[in-house]
């Protein structure tokens, strides 16, 4: 299989290139540290990847979206899975009181991953087969007060992907939105972990499973799917007064 | 947060950095030292005592990376990866080559920074010697930020100091590590029963020739049964000279993964009590006495009996456990042995799991544990009481020769230490140099007066 995969830096896309590389696939990473990427080239090349390219690029300068897929295409010679995994998680406090550093987010998490959704629902949908994963969130199922700017970016992703899984499941293409809950990577970094926290490999070793078997929304581990059932059934005149 | 060593004592509330880049740790250590005093690097936390405790933990859980794996001119191949790589991540990914490691301990957990730290040993160090003795070359970040890739002949007094130096000369980063071939996941394993310590010792020097050699102890059985054991040999099946189908041959060559069962909580320490231990030692004698024929076992099951129980340290009991481990030469072996034993099971306060094993020579890593004879572990429940029963067995063990393991150790004292590893002032004038302020400083470094 070709993979494309971007944010290929995040610990947890990075887990997820290793499970493929070990199987033999080839790796087209994305990020925007290049030190990083070629450390992760030689990770995955030992690990027994057919092929691994790399470019280096902030994905928020979605004017180079449309070369990145080209040069991804012409690399890999045809995609057949496209994983996108770039994300930040914003400080809900400072985005209370700061616009700028809200919006900056949003540029990461929502305006850059719809502009690669459209260049790689374009591409998809012509060739007619294939594979588009993105990472989105549990944090995206519901409006907490400790975390909505975040919660917020994930689910417009979330509707979008809906949306967009319906246009083209026409062309024979899956379309799959991957909620992790808690991971702990360097973005959690901060957090005090609790329980509830499982691993970069754990999440991985859920997202390959869950694309192999062409899962639409996939809750990463899956206990996440019932906890967030419960969390959604919370009627309002309760969750208001919640205080996580 | 509060850490600890494997054993679970001692405690400490430290604050654990997770640097995600050689270039964090880098920029966050030169200069401005940002970090403060006191760092130690930490890998998997398996060590059992205090040598991976500091007022700052620097993990390296973030530097799980390979680099490479080549084949060299001579024939053997080279692996190349970061530090916090765990052994058993890195026979994931060798296995199906067809490669193994050298030298592996008990854990797999272990990382590879962790294992060169305390320059561990194996099942095989009478005849491979230690993990150490397969590291090619490492880069080490020192006090000053600085980089250096070091072996055996550029900078070899650092390579020398790294190597069984505890995490006290800077932080490993990457490893160059020579693998060894491997034909079949299993190895064929050979149950010898002795009925007491000249016996298992006799039996072990007959058989030195054995791959794999490792033998339990049943350290509370007393008189003419004192140092009664099971002795383990094994060697690694060779698929092309074997004929019949290998046990795990089926799945191809492909690391094994075993669901691990896990304690939700600590055992109520008074479950562990001499009884209830002599009765387990007996048991397990009487039902190791009755399976000699050999068997192939797989690699797993063989290096690693314990990880089937992940956490098997909460069985101790909330307030933990030591583990002793001596080493001592061959001539003076049995008397110390025999000594320890008797106090041991003279105070009542033996354990589950006692293991005895001959070591091969001795490297010249200034703070390597291994010395040409054998050396015993003991496991033993925290109590107050314990700790004069471990100053007693100190005096034994140096009155013969002998030095406990630093990646045990919880407790020594400086005297005890300087007294057994010899070469603590080169390695002290060496640090002092490196790290001249003492930020590489662990509470065991402290303990043993290493800065
Ligand atoms: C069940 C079990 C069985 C075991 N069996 C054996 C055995 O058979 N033979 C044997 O020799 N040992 C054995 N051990 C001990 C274990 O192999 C060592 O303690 C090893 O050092 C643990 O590695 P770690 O990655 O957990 O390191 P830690 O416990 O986290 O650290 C140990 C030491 O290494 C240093 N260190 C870790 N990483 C680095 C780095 N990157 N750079 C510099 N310093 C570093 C730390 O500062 C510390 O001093 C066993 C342990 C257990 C729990
Ligand atoms: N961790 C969790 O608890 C959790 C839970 C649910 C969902 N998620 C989602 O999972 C995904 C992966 O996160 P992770 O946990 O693996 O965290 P991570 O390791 O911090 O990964 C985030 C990655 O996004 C990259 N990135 C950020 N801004 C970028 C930009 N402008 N251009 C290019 N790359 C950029 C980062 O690049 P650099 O390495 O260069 O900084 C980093 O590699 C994210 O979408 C996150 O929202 C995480």
């Amino acid at each position: 299989m070709n993979i494309l995969l971007i944010g290929a830096n995040s610990a947890i896309a990075t887990a997820v290139a290793r499970l493929y590389a070990s199987d033999g696939h080839g790796l087209f990473l994305v990020g925007r540290d290049l030190a990083k990427l070629e450390t992760l080239r030689d990770d995955l090349t030992v690990r027994g990847a057919g092929g691994v390219a790399l470019v280096e690029l902030d994905i928020t300068h979605t004017a180079r979206h449309t070369e990145l897929i080209e040069r991804a295409q012409t690399a890999l010679g045809g995609i057949d899975l496209a994983i996108i995994c770039h994300g930040v998680l914003p400080d809900q406090q400072i985005c209370e009181r700061d616009f700028t550093a809200l919006q900056a987010s949003l540029d990461v998490n929502v305006i850059s991953t719809m502009s690669l959704l459209v260049e790689l629902g374009n591409y998809f949908e012509k060739q007619g087969s294939g594979s588009l994963a993105v990472i989105t969130s549990v944090a995206g199922d519901r409006g907490r007060r400790s975390n909505y700017v975040y919660g917020a970016s994930k689910a417009m992703i979330s509707t979008f992907l809906e949306g967009l899984r319906g246009r083209l499941h026409d062309s024979g293409v899956n379309v799959i939105d991957i909620r992790p809950g808690l991971v702990d990577s360097p973005m959690t970094r901060e957090l005090e972990k609790g329980p509830l926290f499982s691993t970069p490999d754990r999440v991985a070793r859920c997202i390959v499973k869950g694309i192999r078997k062409n899962r639409t929304t996939l809750y990463a581990p899956g206990y996440w799917r019932f906890v967030m059932l419960v969390v959604k059934a919370i009627p309002q005149r309760l969750f208001k007064r919640l205080r996580f | 947060m509060t850490f600890s060593g494997w054993g679970r004592y001692p405690r400490l509330e430290s604050r654990l950095i997770e640097p995600i880049s050689t270039f964090e740790i880098e920029e966050s250590l030169g200069g401005s030292g940002q970090w403060g005093p006191s760092i130690i690097a930490r890998g998997a936390g398996r060590s059992y005592g205090d040598s991976a405790l500091a007022e700052t933990l620097v993990s390296t859980r973030y530097l799980d990376n390979f680099s490479s794996l080549t084949t060299s001119e001579h024939g053997y191949t080279v692996l190349r990866c970061a530090s916090g790589m765990s052994l058993e991540k890195v026979l994931e990914t060798i296995i199906p080559k067809g490669l193994f490691l050298p030298v592996l301990p008990g854990a797999k957990a272990v990382t590879v920074g962790g294992a060169i730290a305390a320059d561990v040993h194996g099942k095989n160090h009478h005849i491979d010697g230690s993990f150490c003795d397969h590291v090619e070359s490492m880069q080490v970040l020192l006090a000053t930020g600085e980089i250096i890739n070091c072996n055996r002949d550029a900078y070899p007094e650092l390579f020398h100091a790294t190597c069984g130096g505890m995490g006290l000369t800077g932080i490993i980063l990457d490893a160059a590590i020579k693998l060894v071939p491997m034909s079949s996941l299993d190895i064929a394993q050979r149950t010898l029963v002795a009925d007491s310590l000249q016996d298992c010792m006799e039996l072990m020097d007959e058989h030195h020739e054995s791959k794999y050699s490792v033998a339990w102890i049943d350290c509370l059985a007393s008189g003419a049964a004192q140092g009664r054991s099971v002795l383990y040999l094994g060697e690694h099946v060779d698929e092309k000279d074997a004929r019949e189908k290998s046990k795990s041959g089926r799945r191809g060559l492909r690391a094994i993964k075993r669901s691990e069962l896990k304690i939700p909580f600590d055992a109520p320490s008074f479950l562990l009590n001499k009884h209830t231990m002599m009765g387990f030692n007996s048991a397990y004698y009487a039902l190791q006495k009755s399976r000699g024929a050999p068997k192939r076992i797989d690699y797993d099951a063989f290096f690693f009996p314990l990880e089937r129980l992940r956490n098997w340290n909460r069985l101790y009991g909330s307030k933990g456990f030591l583990q002793y481990q001596l080493a001592v030469p061959q001539e003076s072996a049995h008397a110390c042995i025999s000594a320890v034993l008797s106090c041991v099971s003279h105070a009542g306060k033996g354990s589950f799991l006692s293991v005895l094993k001959k070591f091969g020579k001795a490297n010249n890593n200034l703070l390597s544990f291994p010395i040409e004879g054998y050396t015993l572990a003991l496991d033993f429940k925290y109590e107050d009481s314990l700790f004069p029963l471990l100053d007693k067995l100190d005096a034994i063990v140096l009155e013969h020769g002998g030095r406990l393991y630093l990646a045990k150790d919880a407790r020594m004292s400086k005297e005890c230490f300087r007294r057994s590893y010899r070469q603590w002032e080169q390695f002290a004038e060496l640090k002092q140099k490196l790290d001249p302020r003492g930020q590489f400083s662990s509470l065991q470094s402290r303990r043993l007066g290493l800065g």
